[in-house]
C-alpha cells in the first residue's frame, strides 16, 4: 500500500461556544472582537489524521500530514493548534478579513495544493460551523475526479489502497469502500479530538509554515454567489398550556392542525 | 479581562489551559471543597499535558517557558473556577523547583525533575515553622549531619506545608549550623530535596483544619530525628537562604496571578447574576449601587494584572540583563502580590454581596471564592510585611521590626 500523505484542510471560525449575531450591515454574522477557533470538523479531521498515524492503522503507514488554511493571518494560530495536535507543515494562504472564499474557490485551491503536495487523501470538516455550505469535499472530489465518502464516523484501510468508509445517513449507517487517493469528509463521531500538550505546543513552534497567496494556486476570489441579507430567527413565540388530553384535542381542532 | 499587550506564548497557554480547565466544572471544585478531598485527577490531567513544567528546562522535559506564562496559567487555572484550591495542588510543583532546577546537581536534576514533571511524584515547599512565622532567619529546625557521611537527621516542625499529605518529595529549608555559630543569620541554613517516606521513624503530619482551599490539605509537618541522605542538599550547604531567594519573587508572581484568576471569576459571576436577576421587574445590574462597585473591582483588578504580568517580565528579563537589580524585582513582585490580593479581596466580596443571600450558598461559587481569597492576602507574607519592605527598600524609611 502506498503511503499516505493526508492534506487536511482547516478554517478559522467563531468559536462553537459564542452566540454568533448579525452584523450591523446584515450582510453576514459579526466577526469583530469575537472570540475564533477551528472549525470543530477541522478539528476532527486533524485528529484522525494523527490517529491514523501512531496507530499504525494503514499498511502503508503515513508519511505526511499537511494543514491548509485560507484566511486572514489570525488563521495562522489554528495551524499551529492544529500542527501541536500533530500535523508535520502548515500552508497558510493569505486571504484578507471579509474577502472570503466561495466554497468552489476553495475546492479549486485545494486541488492545486494537493496536486502540489502529491496527496492521495483529503480529509476535511463536512462543513464549517460558519456559513454551513457542506460543499468543499464534495466540489473537490469531483475536480479532482477522486473517489468520495462524505460524514465518515469510521475510517479503516485494507489491502491495495483500499479505504472502507462508515458514514452516517439518515437511515442509519452505510460502509462504502473506495481505492486512494480519495476525499474523506469528517462527523462528529468519528473521533474525540484531543487537547495540545505543553511540549507539543512547544514544538509546533518550530514546525514549518509555508506562506502564500491565491495567485500561488492560480486562484482568484471570485465571487459567484450574492449575499441577499442575513437577519436574525424570529423570536419564538411562547406556547400555550392545556389541562388535559381533550383540551389538547380541541386546541389543536381550534388551530386547524387535526 | 483585556488580554491586549499580552505576549503569543501567554494567550497560547491561556487558551490551552483554559481548555482542560473546562473538564473540570465548578461543581467539580465545590464537591471537591465540601468533601476535602485531593484534585487529584487535575493534578494528573496537567501532568499528562506537561503543563508542571511549563517553567523548567528543556533538557530536563520541561518546556523552558518563564514566570510570565506560568503567571498566566496560575491565573488561568485559578480562573477557571478551581480556585486557589486547583492552584495550590500544582503551585509548588511548579515554583519550588526553580531553586532545585538552578542549583541541584545534575544527578539530582535527573533523578526528580522528570518524575515530578510526569506528576509520578508531587512537591510541597517546607519553610514556615510555628515558632518563627516570617522571621525566617530563625527558623528552628536542624539538620544535623551524621558523623559516619550517612546524611542527615532532621529535627523540627514545619506548618502550612499544603500538599504534604499527597507529595512524595520536599523542598526543606533547615538550619545546618546553629544560629549562634553563623557570622549572618543568614547564614548555617541549607535546602534539601527529601523523600516524604511515612514508613520511616520520625516523619508525622497533621492536616490542619481551614477556611478555605479545603480540597487541598494543609499540615503541620513534625520532624524527630528523621534520616535523610547526604544527597538530599540541593547547593552548598548554609548557603540555603540565598537559594530559596530565588525562588520567592517567582512564587509572588504566581500568587498574584492566582489571586487575579480569582478575583475575575468571582466578578464574572457577579456581572452574570446581576445583568440576570430581576427585581422589581428589571435586572439588578441596572442600579448603579450594584453597577459601580463592579465597575471599581473590574478597574482594579485591571491595574493590578498590569502590575503582576510587569514584574514577571522583570523577573524573566533579569535572567538576560544583568541591569536589572534584584531589589528592582523584589519591589515589583511584592507590590504585585499586594495589588492583586487586595483587588481579588474587593472583587470576590464584592461578588457576594450582589449575589445578596444567593452569595451566601455554595451553589453560588461566590462564597468559595471569597473564602479562598484571604489566602494570597496572607501568604506567602503578609501584607504589612510587603509595606514594611516598601518603605524600607523603595522609601529608604527606618525599619520598624
Amino acid at each position: 500500500m502506498s503511503a499516505l500523505r493526508i492534506l487536511v484542510p482547516v478554517k478559522r471560525v467563531i468559536d462553537y461556544a459564542v452566540k454568533p449575531r448579525v452584523n450591523k450591515a446584515q450582510t453576514g454574522v459579526e466577526t469583530a472582537g469575537v472570540k475564533h477557533s477551528m472549525n470543530p470538523f477541522d478539528e476532527l479531521s486533524v485528529e484522525e489524521s494523527v490517529r491514523i498515524r501512531e496507530k499504525k492503522s494503514a499498511p502503508g503507514g503515513v508519511e505526511d500530514i499537511t494543514v491548509i488554511s485560507a484566511g486572514p493571518t489570525k488563521a495562522q494560530d489554528i495551524l499551529r493548534t492544529a500542527m501541536a495536535m500533530g500535523a508535520d507543515r502548515a500552508i497558510h494562504v493569505e486571504v484578507k478579513e471579509g474577502e472570503d472564499l466561495e466554497p468552489l474557490s476553495v475546492a479549486k485551491l485545494l486541488k492545486v495544493a494537493a496536486e502540489q503536495h502529491k496527496s492521495n487523501l483529503v480529509i476535511l470538516g463536512k462543513q464549517s460551523i460558519d456559513d454551513d455550505a457542506n460543499q468543499t469535499g464534495q466540489m473537490l472530489a469531483g475536480l479532482l475526479g477522486w473517489p468520495q465518502a462524505t460524514q465518515a464516523s469510521k475510517v479503516e484501510f485494507g489491502e491495495n489502497d483500499s479505504v472502507s468508509v462508515t458514514r452516517e445517513v439518515d437511515g442509519g449507517s452505510e460502509t462504502l469502500r473506495a481505492k486512494l487517493p480519495m476525499v474523506i469528509t469528517t462527523d462528529l463521531r468519528l473521533n474525540e479530538p484531543r487537547y495540545a500538550s505543553l511540549p507539543n505546543i512547544m514544538k509546533a513552534k518550530k514546525k514549518p509554515m509555508e506562506k502564500k497567496t491565491l495567485a500561488d494556486f492560480g486562484i482568484t476570489a471570485e465571487r459567484r454567489l450574492k449575499v441577499v441579507k442575513v437577519t436574525e430567527p424570529p423570536v419564538r413565540q411562547g406556547g400555550g398550556k392545556v389541562e388535559d388530553v381533550d383540551g389538547l384535542v380541541s386546541k389543536l381542532k381550534e388551530l386547524g392542525a387535526i | 479581562m483585556a488580554t491586549a499587550g499580552f505576549t503569543e506564548s501567554q494567550l497560547t497557554v491561556r487558551d490551552a489551559v483554559s481548555q482542560l480547565c473546562a473538564r473540570f466544572p465548578n461543581t467539580y471544585w465545590q464537591e471537591h471543597d465540601q468533601t476535602e478531598q485531593d484534585p487529584a485527577d487535575f493534578h494528573a490531567a496537567l501532568a499528562r499535558d506537561g503543563w508542571l513544567g511549563i517553567a523548567l528546562p528543556e533538557a530536563l522535559g520541561g518546556s523552558g517557558l518563564g514566570i510570565s506564562e506560568a503567571t498566566m496559567m496560575m491565573q488561568t487555572i485559578a480562573e477557571s473556577g478551581a480556585g486557589m484550591a486547583g492552584a495550590q495542588s500544582i503551585h509548588a510543583n511548579v515554583y519550588a523547583t526553580q531553586p532545585l532546577a538552578k542549583f541541584g546537581t545534575p544527578n539530582q536534576l535527573q533523578r526528580t525533575i522528570p518524575n515530578i514533571i510526569s506528576g509520578k511524584w508531587r512537591v510541597c515547599f517546607g519553610v514556615t515553622e510555628p515558632n518563627t512565622g516570617l522571621d525566617t532567619l530563625r527558623l528552628s529546625t536542624i539538620a544535623t549531619k551524621q558523623a559516619d557521611g550517612s546524611g542527615y537527621r532532621v529535627t523540627g516542625q514545619k506548618i502550612w506545608i499544603t500538599c504534604a499529605q499527597v507529595a512524595a518529595k520536599m523542598i526543606l529549608l533547615a538550619r545546618t549550623t546553629p544560629l549562634q555559630e553563623v557570622r549572618k543569620p543568614s547564614e548555617g541554613l541549607s535546602l534539601f530535596c527529601i523523600d516524604l517516606d511515612r514508613s520511616q521513624p520520625g516523619l508525622e503530619m497533621r492536616r490542619i483544619k481551614k477556611m478555605g482551599g479545603r480540597a487541598v490539605d494543609a499540615n503541620e509537618v513534625f520532624f524527630d530525628g528523621y534520616a535523610i541522605p547526604a544527597d538530599s542538599l540541593v547547593g552548598a550547604e548554609g548557603q540555603g537562604f540565598k537559594i530559596i531567594l530565588h525562588g520567592m519573587n517567582a512564587e509572588r508572581c504566581l500568587l498574584a496571578g492566582e489571586a487575579l484568576g480569582l478575583g475575575y471569576a468571582a466578578l464574572a459571576k457577579a456581572a452574570e447574576y446581576a445583568r440576570n436577576r430581576n427585581v422589581f421587574r428589571r435586572p439588578i445590574g441596572q442600579n448603579q449601587g450594584i453597577a459601580h462597585p463592579l465597575a471599581e473591582a473590574y478597574m482594579r483588578l485591571e491595574a493590578a494584572k498590569l502590575a503582576t504580568y510587569h514584574a514577571a517580565r522583570l523577573y524573566d528579563a533579569s535572567k538576560a540583563d544583568e541591569s536589572i537589580r534584584q531589589d528592582e524585582i523584589g519591589v515589583a513582585c511584592n507590590s504585585a502580590k499586594y495589588l492583586a490580593a487586595e483587588a481579588a479581596f474587593a472583587a470576590c466580596e464584592r461578588a457576594v454581596l450582589t449575589h445578596g443571600g444567593m452569595g451566601y450558598a455554595v451553589e453560588y461559587d461566590v462564597e468559595r471564592y471569597f473564602r479562598e481569597c484571604l489566602v494570597p492576602r496572607i501568604a506567602p507574607v503578609s501584607r504589612e510585611m510587603i509595606l514594611n519592605y516598601v518603605s524600607e527598600k523603595v522609601l529608604r524609611l527606618p525599619r520598624s521590626y
